[in-house]
């Protein structure tokens, strides 16, 4: 694909603007159709039996009381699943569980009934014989010799011998010679950290409509963050062709990168095969918190060496992250992007991954990055506090530029990160004062941004209108960031756009909403769409006024004469165009399919004041403010609310939320009381200050922003807490009975 | 032949080495190369990598061109939320 990387020429008309968002009205006044909100003519009802145990050989499943209950049209164990391919195994007993039950939560059956009573009632007439088996659900038990095993034979080849079969792989990244770095440092700090797992906390369960003909067709209706993902995966799972199952994603109620797998789907697709009916399940937040994808929990080793004058010398940490009862968790992300941040001469990271008994961990914006960077960010704030060093410079004199070498071994080209440090450094919220028990902490943060296969397509409609198909479902502004990319290169008002989330029978292979990936890939492909529209609109005006195609241009929404020798016509706009297309050739459109790889990587630095309750623990986010680099901001407002979403995230991981498990491995607050996310009455606005560096893999040099602001503020939190206090947490969350035991310690 | 720098776990993979020289001018060609020199990478190549080719990382283009002087790096590859 042709890059252009003259984007910071471009003066832009639309991109950098702040219309309305399209979805706003239907959100606010209830119409918008979620996952939930699906029905179908004799649809049935869907619920799903889950273990109570954390780890339980599966010795029987009797159905037949449950089967005879009038009302009861299908009920699916794993035996109606045939056997797996391999890249599906996992996700299908992830779905509904095999031999064993391998956490509090797990599918072991589903019934389909003709009401939500009768399937209750008749979930309770399932007989299972379980053989209850030893658990583990923390990660460094579960690496010891002797530690309850979950999977014999998963441990890949990176894994030396004489370990417990739940290490699964081992990674390693970095450069240099850590002794010799840490050799030269005037001090070392050396720390243990530990973050729990912690749920995306979307406010839209996960739900589905399934539905299969006698024929073998088949359509699915899911709240989603990729439903050419759940069309593959369900295909494979049910034997189907990708061709014969269309799926169409609903409004989507957060996601955060828990959306990008299946739960119900292959359940409910099930269900209807059985009962010839349409299922529809929708699941509770109970079943949410246990049988969905939360983050890995991790305990971190960090050993950082720096010299009295700041300059790091050494960094080392070892990362070992349980990713639930599959293989599978980001601790090689984490490994890449610990010390992404910094330009270090020596620096190493090993990772671990390991399953427990917990639910499979899905993506969380930035998978594995933030619990790196709370160990990193924390360790380095230690050391340049204890040098009486001021943090930012510190991470100034330190910071990763253009021709570095990355931790991770690529040399960077032009990167923001010195840009949001010294935008940090001179903002007003740095030099602002504090009063007593209150600290100002700062963070840095990285991630990767990729793109993916990606299709668009862009009617022009007979009035001049134009609609946008993309296939990607939105979940922080896309369909208002792609019409404005499509009015902006067509030349037309933004309310001349429309954009929609097609099928999967409508465009082809679509990648998951995830990677930051969407304004960057799908915008890239709008564009490319727009500009093969130009092109067919020029070759219409061109017919009509009888000159070559290449003698016209586009200019402000219309063809015109390209110069003087193309003679002299009145422009013809998009609209006159669109008027006779039926007369010069047929409908116009325009569209694009690639796979644009290349994205650009981002960085962000965040700063927060907190309040530390010396009586209570209790730690109140006082002021909070955001730096990142956008590349260029589609929307201004969608990448201000992807800033103030991902360190309210942060903040809720470092302060409240937790996965908390009882000694029998039950989960003991799968709910929203008890699993406590920050609410809007807890927290400051949350400023945000957008730095565009244009990323040249873009033609109007966007970079993704959706990740990379969850990963600083657990460190800036934590630093921020620790100035305060005088504490240093090394623990998340910082909860008050935690922060309160330390500083009583202290 | 391009230089290949590959992360620390696969080393064991090269006899130690952290940077190999592969003869290839595209990604398919490098991914080829490696696999066929170096048999016990092949498991995680099978599993999925990532490549930074100057700076830019690629996974799945198989024909995305490789110079003589590109700095080639292979990366576990990449996830997303």
């Amino acid at each position: 694909m042709a890059l252009d990387s003259k984007s910071e020429l471009r003066e832009f008309k639309i991109v950098g603007t702040r219309p309305l968002r399209p979805d706003g009205i239907d959100k606010v006044t209830g119409k918008a159709r979620f996952g939930a909100d699906i029905t179908a003519p004799g649809m049935l009802v869907g619920l799903v039996l889950r273990s109570p145990h954390a780890h339980a050989r599966i010795v029987s499943i009797d159905t037949s009381r449950a089967e005879a209950v009038p009302g009861v049209h299908a009920v699916v164990t794993r035996a109606d699943f045939a056997e797996p391919g391999e890249d599906v195994a996992d996700i299908l007993d992830n779905c509904m569980a095999g031999a064993k039950a391998l956490y509090d939560g797990h599918a072991v059956a589903a019934i389909a009934a003709s009401s939500g009573k009768i399937a209750r009632d008749a979930l309770k007439l399932i007989d299972v014989v379980y053989e209850v088996l030893p658990h583990v659900t923390d990660v460094d038990a579960a690496m010891k010799p002797g530690a309850p095993v979950l999977h014999e034979g998963r441990t890949d080849e990176t894994v030396p011998e004489g370990l417990s079969p739940n290490v699964i792989s081992r990674h390693e990244f970095g450069h240099g010679d850590i002794e010799a770095g840490l050799a030269q440092a005037d001090r070392i700090v050396e720390r243990t950290f530990q973050t729990e797992a912690t749920h995306q906390g979307y406010i839209e369960p996960h739900a589905c409509l399934a539905q299969m003909g006698p024929d073998g067709q088949a359509d699915l209706w899911c709240c989603t963050q990729g439903h050419y993902m759940a069309r593959n995966v369900c295909a494979e799972i049910l034997g189907l062709e990708q061709g014969q199952l269309r799926v169409t994603a609903s409004e989507i109620g957060g996601g955060f990168g828990g959306k990008t797998t299946v739960f119900l789907e292959p359940v409910a697709l099930m269900l209807a095969r059985k009962s010839g009916r349409p299922v529809k399940m929708v699941m509770t937040r109970s079943e949410v918190l246990r049988a969905t994808g939360p983050t890995a929990s991790s305990s971190i080793d960090v050993k950082i060496g720096m010299t009295k004058d700041g300059r790091i010398t050494a960094g080392f940490a070892e990362l070992r992250y349980q990713g639930g009862a599959y293989p599978g968790s980001p601790v090689d992300m984490g490994s890449m992007s610990a010390f992404a941040p910094y330009d270090l001469e020596h620096v190493k990271t090993i990772g671990w991954d390991v399953v427990t008994n917990r639910p499979k961990q899905a993506a969380y914006r930035a998978p594995g990055a933030p619990m790196a960077a709370f160990a990193v960010e924390s360790a380095i704030d230690e050391l340049a506090r204890g040098f009486g060093l001021d943090p930012l410079e510190v991470r100034l004199k330190n910071a990763a530029r253009e021709g570095t070498r990355a931790s991770y071994g690529p040399t960077y080209p032009a990167i923001g990160l010195e840009a949001t440090l010294r935008t940090a450094k001179d903002h007003p919220h740095w030099s602002a004062p504090l009063g007593e028990n209150q600290g100002r902490g700062v963070a840095c943060g990285f991630w990767f941004n990729f793109g993916g296969d990606t299709c668009v397509t862009l009617n022009i409609t007979p009035d001049g209108t134009v609609t946008v198909s993309e296939g990607n479902p939105d979940i922080g502004g896309s369909r208002a960031s792609m019409s404005m990319m499509a009015a902006e290169e067509l030349g037309i008002p933004y309310e001349k756009v429309r954009t929609i989330v097609a099928d999967t029978g409508s465009l082809g292979q679509n990648e998951v909403t995830d990677g930051s990936r969407v304004t960057f890939a799908v915008g890239l492909a709008t564009i490319e769409a727009a500009r093969a529209a130009i092109r067919e609109m020029c070759k219409r005006a061109a017919m009509v006024w009888g000159i070559e195609p290449e003698a016209v241009e586009w200019v402000d929404g219309a063809a015109q004469p390209a110069g003087p020798n193309a003679g002299e016509h009145p422009p013809m706009t998009l609209a006159e165009i669109a008027a006779i297309a039926s007369n010069t050739g047929g409908p116009i459109a325009g569209h694009h399919e690639a796979n644009p790889e290349g994205a650009g990587v981002s960085f962000a630095t965040h700063m927060v004041d907190t309040e530390v309750d010396p009586d209570t623990g209790a730690v109140k986010i006082l002021r909070y403010t955001v730096f990142q680099d956008a590349g260029k901001a589609i929307h201004p407002a969608y990448v201000e609310g992807q800033f103030q979403g991902g360190a309210v995230q942060g903040i809720g991981w470092a302060l409240n939320e937790e996965y908390i498990y009882g000694e029998d491995g039950v989960l003991q607050n799968a709910g929203f009381l008890d699993y406590r996310v920050p609410v809007a009455s807890d927290l400051p606005m949350i400023d945000t200050v957008i730095l565009e560096i244009p990323n040249p893999g873009h033609p109007y040099g966007v970079r993704g922003v959706g990740e990379t602001s969850i990963v600083p503020p657990l460190a800036a939190v934590a630093n921020a807490v620790s100035a305060a206090s005088g504490v240093r947490m090394t623990s998340l969350p910082i909860s008050p009975p935690k922060l309160l035991a330390a500083l009583h310690e202290r | 032949m391009v230089q290949v720098r590959i992360w620390g776990s696969l080393a064991a993979a090269t006899e130690d080495q952290t940077e190999v020289e592969i003869e290839a001018s595209t990604l398919r060609e490098l991914l080829d190369g490696l696999a066929a020199r170096y048999p016990a990478m092949r498991p995680q190549l099978e599993r999925g990598v990532s490549v930074s080719i100057d700076g830019r990382i690629y996974t799945e283009n198989w024909f995305t061109p490789i110079h003589k002087d590109s700095e080639v790096v292979l990366l576990a590859r990449l996830k997303g939320g």
